[in-house]
C-alpha cells in the first residue's frame, strides 16, 4: 500500500437556495481554490479527476458532465464520475492512485437539491418493486429507524435533542454552517414532533453547495511542497436492500469498514461523521467504536449543513484539514449513502 | 462584468416511464397481491422473508421455497406522517411501519391508516387493506389498518 | 372475486411504475444574463479572458481554461451554417412540421455554435458554409427564450470555407 496525502480541501457555503447558480458556477471557484492553495493551474495539472454528483438532484440529465467546464478538460483529461457522494470519488481515486496509474487526483462533490423535493427524490433510491412505488421519502425511513431505537432503549429523545444542541453549538465557529447557534436540549425537546419520533431539528437542512480535494501520493506531495494529512485506511461496505433483514438499531457496515480501515489501530482525537438525523449520530459513534474522548463532528456535521453528494468528501476534508493545522494528530472521517445508513465508508487519517 | 441577472425559473416534470420485468420471485408475489394474498419465501436459515428476495441476504444463495401466509401482522416499527407529501399515497396522516406479517420472520414496509397518531404503537395488530382493484403491484395492499 | 377475469389467470412477470419528478428549474447566472438580453432582442455572448474565446450561449466558464467568463460582448445577427440535418420524423409536441432543417450555427464573433431552425430556402439547397440571419418575431412576442427568434434565413453572402467557421482556438 502506498501512502496517500491529502494536501488541499475547500468548501462552499451550505445554502438553502443557490438559485441563479448552475452547477459549473457552483463548482468552479471550489475547484479554482483548491487547486490555488497547492498552486496547480488547472486539472491538467493532476493525473485524474473524480467527480460525485446525483443528476436526479436537481432534475437536469448530464448535469454532472456540464460540470466539467469548470475544469479546463482541453485537451482532454482523464475523468471519472460516481452517481453517489464524492466520498466514493475519493475511493475510486485512492484505487487509481493505489494500482500505480496516478500520483495525484483532483475530486469534487456537488449538489444543488433546492430544485426538486430532495426526500421524494430520494425515495427512487429505492427497490423499484416494493419500495419506490410507495415513495418511502428518506425522513420517514429515518424515522422508523429512531423509533426502533428508541423502543429497543439503545436511546432517549434527550440524547438525540442532546446531539443536536452540540451541532449547532459547534457549527457557530464553521463559517460555512447554515443552521448554527446556541440552543439547549430542554428548548429542543419542547419543540412539536414533525414526523414522529423525529422533530424537525433532528433532521438534516436541504443545502447547495460544493466541495473540492486534491490527493497525491506522498511522494508527489513533497515535490508539491505542501503539508499534508495521510490516508491511512478507507473502506466501505454495505447492508441488503431489505429493510426488514436489517437490524436498524445497528449499523453492521460501518463496523466492518472500521475494522477494515484501521479505527482501532490507534487513539481518534476527533472523527467527522455522517448523520443526516440526529440518532443516526449515537448509531454511527458506538458502530465506529469510538469513546468519550473523541471529539465528535466539530464543524457541527450535516446536522449543520448537508451538501448532497459532497457531504461525505466534506466529512473527510474537515478531518484532513484540522490534521494539517495541527488541531489533532489522528481523526475518522465516516461517509453515508442511501436510506437509514445502508451503505458507509470509513477513512483514517493521521498526521505526516 | 456582467450584471447580477434575476433568477430565471421554470417548473416542469421529468416523467421516468418505465417498465420492468419482475423475475419469478418478485412475480409470484404480485401475482399473490393481485389474488389478494400474501406470499413469503424461506431464507437459508428458515426465516421466512416478505416481500420475498431473489437471493438470501447472509448468504447470498438463490431462494424459491414460498410460503402462504395471512394477511395480518405485528408492527415492530412505526413513524407518523403528520404532513402528507403530494407523492405520498394517503392524503391524510398516516403511519409508516414495519410490519411482521404473521407466520413470517422478516417484516415489510407499508403504510398503516390509523386515523390518528394516538392510535399507533409498536407490537400492535393489524390487517391489510386491499385496493378496490387489483392488478399485481404492491399498492395492491391499499395500506393495512388497525385489527 | 371482480378483478377476477381472463388475463388475471397469466402470472405477472412485468409492471408498469412510471415515474414523475417535480422540479423547479433555475438558469444559471450566465444562462439568465443571456435570456435576458434575448428578450431585449439582443445576442450577447461571454468572452474567456484567457483564450479570448467567445461563447454563445455562455455558462458561465470556458470549457478549454476552466476559468469563468464574464466579459459581455453583444454579437450580430448573421451566422454560418457550421452543420445541419434535415428532420423527417415528426417528434411528439413538437408543432413544426417535418420535413425541416435544424441546423448548427456560429453567430459572427463567437467561437461556438448553437442549434436553431433554419427556412425561407429549399431543404436541399442548404450547406456548410451557408451564410444566414436570425429572423426575430413580433417584439410583442419576446421571452426568455431561443424562440424569440422565429428561425434563421439565407443572406446573400458568399459561403464561409468550412475551415474557418468558428473554429476553436488551440488550447
Amino acid at each position: 500500500m502506498r501512502d496517500i496525502a491529502i494536501v488541499s480541501f475547500v468548501q462552499s457555503d451550505c445554502v438553502r437556495d443557490a438559485g441563479a447558480r448552475n452547477e459549473v458556477e457552483l463548482i468552479m471557484p471550489v475547484v479554482r481554490k483548491v487547486l490555488d492553495n497547492v498552486g496547480l493551474e488547472s486539472a491538467q495539472n493532476v493525473d485524474f479527476t473524480c467527480s460525485g454528483s446525483c443528476d436526479y438532484l436537481q432534475g437536469a440529465a448530464f448535469a454532472f458532465v456540464l460540470g466539467v467546464d469548470a475544469l479546463g478538460a482541453v485537451p482532454p483529461i482523464k475523468e471519472s464520475h460516481v452517481e453517489m457522494d464524492a466520498a466514493w470519488a475519493l475511493y475510486e481515486a485512492v484505487l487509481k492512485i493505489q494500482s500505480g496509474q496516478a500520483e495525484s487526483a483532483l475530486l469534487y462533490g456537488f449538489g444543488k437539491s433546492s430544485p426538486g423535493e430532495l426526500p421524494i427524490v430520494l425515495s427512487q433510491q429505492l427497490d423499484p418493486y416494493y419500495l419506490a412505488p410507495l415513495w418511502l421519502d428518506t425522513v420517514s425511513s429515518a424515522a422508523l429507524q429512531a423509533r426502533a431505537m428508541l423502543d429497543s432503549g439503545e436511546i432517549t429523545e434527550r440524547e438525540m435533542a442532546e446531539v443536536v444542541a452540540r451541532s449547532r453549538k459547534n457549527a457557530k465557529s464553521n463559517p460555512h454552517a447554515q443552521l448554527k447557534g446556541d440552543v439547549s436540549a430542554d428548548e429542543l425537546l419542547n419543540e412539536p414532533t414533525y414526523l414522529s419520533p423525529l422533530r424537525k431539528h433532528d433532521c438534516c437542512p436541504v443545502s447547495d453547495g460544493a466541495c473540492a480535494m486534491v490527493i497525491a501520493t506522498v511522494e508527489q506531495a513533497k515535490k508539491w511542497g505542501k503539508p499534508y494529512a495521510v490516508l491511512k485506511g478507507i473502506d466501505h461496505r454495505i447492508e441488503s436492500a431489505h429493510f426488514g433483514a436489517r437490524d436498524l438499531t445497528k449499523s453492521p457496515s460501518t463496523e466492518a469498514a472500521a475494522k477494515a480501515a484501521g479505527v482501532a489501530n490507534g487513539p481518534i482525537d476527533i472523527a467527522e461523521i455522517y448523520a443526516p438525523f440526529s440518532h443516526q449520530e449515537i448509531i454511527l459513534k458506538k458502530a465506529l467504536g469510538l469513546g468519550d474522548d473523541t471529539v465528535i463532528n466539530p464543524s457541527g456535521g450535516v446536522l449543520a449543513g448537508n451538501l448532497m453528494m459532497a457531504s461525505g468528501l466534506s466529512r473527510i476534508g474537515e478531518v484532513a484539514m484540522r490534521i494539517i493545522n495541527g488541531e489533532c494528530k489522528r481523526g475518522v472521517a465516516h461517509a453515508t449513502s442511501g436510506h437509514a445508513l445502508q451503505q458507509n465508508l470509513v477513512a483514517v487519517l493521521e498526521g505526516a | 462584468m456582467s450584471a447580477q441577472a434575476e433568477v430565471l425559473q421554470q417548473a416542469f416534470t421529468l416523467g421516468f416511464t418505465y417498465t420492468r420485468t419482475t423475475g419469478l420471485v418478485v412475480g409470484r408475489f404480485l401475482t399473490a397481491l393481485r389474488d389478494r394474498k400474501i406470499v413469503g419465501i424461506k431464507g437459508s436459515d428458515g426465516k421466512v422473508i416478505v416481500p420475498p428476495m431473489e437471493y438470501d441476504p447472509v448468504t447470498a444463495e438463490a431462494l424459491s421455497e414460498f410460503v402462504d401466509l395471512p394477511d395480518t401482522g405485528v408492527v415492530k416499527t412505526w413513524a407518523w406522517v403528520k404532513h402528507p407529501r403530494g407523492k405520498h399515497h394517503l392524503d391524510k396522516p398516516f403511519a409508516w411501519a414495519q410490519i411482521q406479517i404473521d407466520g413470517s420472520d422478516i417484516p415489510m414496509i407499508h403504510m398503516v391508516d390509523a386515523g390518528d397518531e394516538s392510535k399507533m404503537s409498536t407490537g400492535m395488530k393489524v390487517k391489510v387493506r386491499w385496493a378496490e382493484e387489483t392488478k399485481g403491484f404492491i399498492t395492491d395492499i391499499a395500506c393495512f389498518e388497525p385489527a | 372475486m371482480s378483478d377476477a377475469n381472463k388475463e388475471a389467470l397469466e402470472p405477472i412477470t412485468g409492471i408498469e411504475s412510471p415515474v414523475y419528478l417535480d422540479y423547479n428549474f433555475t438558469a444559471g447566472q450566465a444562462t439568465a444574463r443571456f435570456l435576458t438580453k434575448v428578450k431585449e432582442g439582443k445576442l450577447v455572448g461571454q468572452r474567456c479572458p484567457s483564450c479570448r474565446n467567445v461563447y454563445i450561449p455562455p455558462r458561465g466558464a470556458c470549457a478549454a481554461c476552466g476559468v469563468a467568463t464574464n466579459e459581455e460582448v453583444e454579437l450580430p445577427h448573421k451566422a454560418t451554417v457550421q452543420s445541419f440535418t434535415i428532420v423527417y420524423i415528426p417528434i411528439p409536441g413538437n408543432p413544426i412540421k417535418p420535413p425541416y432543417v435544424i441546423a448548427n450555427l456560429v453567430v459572427d464573433g463567437a467561437n461556438i455554435s448553437f442549434l436553431h431552425l433554419l427556412s425561407e430556402c429549399k431543404n436541399e439547397d442548404v450547406r456548410i458554409g451557408m451564410r444566414v440571419e436570425a429572423k426575430w418575431k413580433d417584439p410583442s412576442e419576446w421571452g426568455f427564450a431561443m424562440e424569440n427568434i422565429q428561425y434563421f434565413a439565407p443572406i446573400d453572402e458568399p459561403d464561409v470555407p468550412a475551415e474557418e467557421i468558428g473554429r476553436l482556438k488551440d488550447a
